[in-house]
């Protein structure tokens, strides 16, 4: 039984160390939230595991399953909620990126998150046709 | 040699670098936005901390922590997130 603890807290401990080095190493602000997320969310997780593996009881058992729960909840979305007010608020990709499906999609000098045909409408201008599909999208 | 050692001489260790080389990101962050998720990993990594040091000491207690403290995070995140979209400005 030592051992199942030991290896789960290897691996949280695995998972969150990736995780530091992933924020610390990642050359963009968008790569260091998806390394810092998804790393830390698996290493939080198998932490949490051990000590309910190790506690052994049902009162700490399904506290724990509800922490995990929320944490995996969560994290996805404030992650997505910092990344969409970072590019709202251009913060510069890496010189590296190739491809930024969103430019021109969103009102970025007014901070709206709404792409202009949709701000348009927000102020009663309805000649404007609905955003069509990109063709530059399907590769 | 027993669990409690090992995780005192193995596990503590790692995260508390992991700890570390966030706070470095914490401080040299260039843009706003990188703090905020160096702030939310710290967080994170403290959930696993005080995981850790719960089954290193046998106090099951310190698992309130946990839950306050991932309650806390992500309301900051959130509400740091809605202050970088709305701007400084205005």
């Amino acid at each position: 039984m030592n051992g199942i603890i030991f290896l789960l807290m290897l691996i949280g401990a695995f998972f969150m160390f990736v995780a530091a080095i992933g924020i610390l190493r990642m050359p963009d602000l968008f790569m260091r939230v998806s390394a810092a997320t998804k790393a830390s969310t698996l290493g939080a997780s198998s932490l949490l595991l051990a000590a309910a593996v190790y506690f052994n009881d049902y009162g700490i058992t399904s506290r724990i399953v509800a922490i995990i729960a929320f944490i995996v909840m969560t994290a996805p979305v404030a992650a997505h909620m910092l990344g969409r007010a970072a590019y709202i608020s251009q913060v510069p990709l890496w010189e590296g990126t190739v491809c930024d499906d969103l430019k021109g999609r969103y009102d970025v000098a007014g901070r709206i998150l709404k792409n202009p045909e949709q701000a348009a409408e927000a102020e009663g201008k309805d000649d404007v046709a609905p955003a069509a599909e990109d063709p530059a999208q399907e590769k | 040699m027993n669990l409690q050692k090992l995780v005192f001489i193995f596990i503590l260790p790692v995260l508390s670098t992991a700890m570390l080389l966030a706070l470095l990101r914490l401080v040299r962050g260039p843009s706003l936005p990188d703090r905020v998720v160096a702030l939310d990993l710290m967080a994170t990594l403290v959930i696993g901390i005080v995981s850790a040091y719960a089954v290193a000491t046998g106090q099951s207690a310190y698992l309130d922590v946990a839950i306050t403290l991932a309650l806390i995070a992500f309301l900051g995140t959130v509400a740091f997130a809605y202050y970088i979209q709305r701007g400084e400005s205005k």
